[in-house]
């Protein structure tokens, strides 16, 4: 490629460099009381609403330059709502999100434009998230040329930088979508949230549409990229694993709510909530004995409408510990073991022996008897 | 009875496209005795629900070719006529599929899907086919099933419609069930409660299963016996012990090696399996695994038998030796004991 070593001091895109630098460990972005709720409407000629879904149920949080949060939770908990209201594609129905030290939360959408560039998403699904009739290159492409990034010759540099970046060949720009394998199309979205040089990519399940053998390499990839580039990640996931071998730190979600954040290896040491404890305790374990000896917690149930969230605590109907408070009062996100683990329960569990186990009495689960060590 | 419950012979099932014939399934031989679990592990493509889907009969493609035998019971399903197989489908043999969302009828109440089924193949009253659906839905966890038993299916949710098809695919005391990545479409949560309504199932009626997955730990928590496919073949099978804790098929270790597993330290990197899997309409001539594989050597090029290198029915289709085999293994399957890296 000597056509690229030429221009290499030309592929420095004149928009890209502007804003001010964050240093790693600054705050980032800030959510305060973040609310989401979808209106359901009825009626035939005046659409009258008749009920709301808490998407997202008075969230807030704070994520550092560098840091990798990872938002964990079954489907239909608000995770995807959420990081979506933090990048701004859903107007948020009330709160604020504050990112480089802004408030960004009522902007418009001109106003977001240059947000924009600093935050960045990657789609689970890399078969409909690209478009199938443009080429690779275009695809890639298209931010910098909204963003008037550079001239054609640059766009087409940086477009090649990229596709190398993410372990793609440059000579792929030609192609469709379709010509590519599940695993190298995410490298494609990953390729096109990356060309704007952002400082915040929010992954939205990035790896769970992918087989088991192609998601370590997208994985590694994001670790590589973030080594590389000191990006901000927020990752979404409903794959414990995946979500603790990428995070620094993990907020777990359910119904509309934040119930626990903890430094990454501690939630997985040490949960508190008890949501916690049973979605890790879910997760079935690649060794035999290990998964003979383990207790395993079956939650009893689904999920509660979010239309019509339970009261006091939303996990409560589920729960093994509730008592009569539970119902009543909805608990605060409290601070129990070391800084930054946080979480929301009348009952913690681990609360004051910060080396104990799970105190795990009886399985919940009615059809099979308590397993035990073999 | 002597002898496996099913018995699969030298199966083969390609399909004729534009581009040329596809390989889906060459030459697997798998056995299921009764009361066993069998668990089939791949990736997408490799071959694993094809080869159940032919099993039941339910690859109906003109372009599809078949070739082996499936024993059931002694006879050969390959040659039963559709009336004949209709016969042993769901009364001899049942189905979960993977995706509860599509494989019920959307127009149907769910109490009626399953009446059909029993009426087809038993001769009871509308009454008592009606009450042992009740029966059904109560066994399988569905709450106030008297009621739900007349809800659509869209009124249930994802875990609950599983438990509808699981009710269907038990309702007439099947020997066999196959579940195809019976909990791939759900939450982990819900995964574990389905997963242990099937033990229970297995337990109370003796049933033998084949599960068939990509996630190893369902299969360890599930399987007598595993076997694992790639790009239409077996390339190891063996016992859930003799799996997990001596693998001898590289493609096993780079399976185990890239989960991000909860059970273990954390490493910095996971042992990604690089490239992809082979298109099934130009497979290599020799192991299909080679390509992607960090031990290939020469005889590489030669395709390499499923055969019992280890000496105790522990099948595997690799060239290696056992000694090459112990040295390189434990690096693959624990990333997170390889942390020193300049």
């Amino acid at each position: 490629m000597t056509d690229g070593e030429a221009a290499e001091s030309g592929t420095e895109l004149p928009v890209l460099d502007a804003g001010p630098q964050v240093a790693a460990g600054d705050l980032l972005l800030r959510a305060e009381h973040v609310k989401k709720y979808f209106p359901i409407r009825s009626g035939i000629l005046v659409q009258r609403e008749i009920a709301q879904v808490h998407a997202v149920d008075d969230i807030s949080f704070e994520l550092r330059a560098g840091e990798t949060l990872g938002l964990v939770g079954e489907s239909g908990c608000g995770k995807s709502t959420l990081a979506r209201c933090v990048a701004r594609l859903h107007d948020l129905t009330s709160g604020s999100v504050i990112f480089e030290g802004t408030d960004i939360s009522a902007y418009s959408r001109r106003q977001l434009r240059p947000v924009r560039r600093e935050l960045q998403m990657v789609f689970q699904d890399p078969y409909a998230s690209l478009n199938p009739r443009k080429r690779v290159g275009q695809i890639i492409a298209d931010p910098l040329r909204i963003h008037r990034a550079g001239s054609r010759d640059q766009i087409r540099h940086r477009v090649a930088e990229l596709l190398e970046l993410v372990g793609l060949s440059p000579e792929h720009v030609n192609r469709y979508p379709h010509e590519f394998s599940g695993g190298q199309r995410q490298r494609i979205g990953v390729a096109r949230a990356l060309a704007l040089k952002p400082k915040l990519v929010i992954a939205d399940e990035p790896v769970s549409a992918l087989d088991v053998s192609i998601r370590a390499q997208v994985i590694n990839l994001l670790d590589d990229l973030q080594d590389e580039l000191g990006l901000t990640y927020i990752v979404i996931a409903h794959d414990l694993g995946v979500v603790r071998h990428v995070s620094d730190r993990i907020a777990v979600m359910y119904l509309g709510k934040i119930v626990e954040i903890s430094p990454a290896e501690e939630l997985y040491q040490r949960p508190v909530h008890p949501y916690t404890e049973a979605l890790l305790s879910a997760v079935p374990i690649p060794d035999p004995d290990l998964s003979a000896s383990t207790q395993h917690i079956v939650l009893e149930g689904d999920v509660p409408s979010p239309i019509s969230p339970p009261t006091g605590c939303r996990f409560h109907p589920r729960c093994r510990y509730a008592t009569e408070i539970c119902t009543t009062d909805e608990p605060p996100l409290v601070q129990h073991g070391s800084p930054g683990h946080v979480a929301a329960c009348h009952h913690p569990l681990n609360a004051e022996l910060p080396s104990a186990t799970a105190d795990m009495v009886g399985s919940a689960d009615g059809f099979r008897p308590a397993t035990t060590a073999t | 009875m002597s002898g496996p419950l099913l018995e699969i012979r030298n199966l083969t099932v390609s399909f004729r496209t534009e581009d040329g014939l596809v390989r889906a399934v060459d030459d697997v031989s798998l056995t299921l005795n009764e009361g066993e679990t069998l668990g089939i592990v791949g990736e997408s493509g490799s071959g694993k629900s094809v080869t159940m889907m032919s099993v039941m009969r339910l690859i109906t493609d003109p372009n599809a070719q078949f070739g082996g035998q499936v024993l059931y019971k002694g006879s050969d399903l390959m040659a039963l006529s559709q009336d004949q197989i209709r016969s042993i489908r769901g009364a001899g043999i049942g189905m979960i599929f993977q995706d509860p969302m599509t494989s019920l009828n959307p127009v149907y109440k769910v109490g009626w899907q399953i009446e059909e089924q029993i009426r087809e193949h038993e001769n009871v009253s509308k009454q008592a086919a009606r009450a042992r659906v009740i029966d059904l839905l109560t066994a399988v966890g569905i709450p106030n099933a008297r009621e739900r038993v007349d809800a659509y299916p869209h009124q249930f949710s994802g875990g609950m419609r599983q438990r509808v098809m699981i009710a269907m695919a038990v309702s007439c005391n099947p020997d066999v069930l196959i579940a195809d990545e019976p909990t791939t479409a759900l939450d982990v949560t819900i995964q574990a409660q389905i997963l242990s309504l099937i033990k229970k199932l297995r337990e109370d009626f003796g049933t033998a299963v084949v599960l068939i997955t990509h996630d190893m730990g369902v299969v360890a928590d599930m399987a007598d016996r595993i076997a694992v496919m790639y790009a239409g073949r077996i390339v190891e099978q063996g016992s859930r012990r003799d799996l997990f804790y001596g693998p001898q098929h590289p493609y096993t270790w780079g399976l185990l090696g890239s989960i991000a597993r909860l059970d273990r330290p954390r490493p910095r990197r996971l042992s990604a399996i690089p490239g992809v899997p082979p298109s099934l309409i130009r497979l290599p001539a020799g192991c299909a695994f080679a390509d992607r594989c960090g031990h290939r050597f020469e005889r590489c090029s030669e395709r390499p038998e499923l055969l019992d290198r280890v000496g105790n029915g522990h099948l595997d289709a690799c060239h290696l030796t056992i000694e090459q085999k112990q040295e390189v293994r434990d690096r693959t399957i624990h990333p997170e004991l390889v942390e020193e890296k300049p």
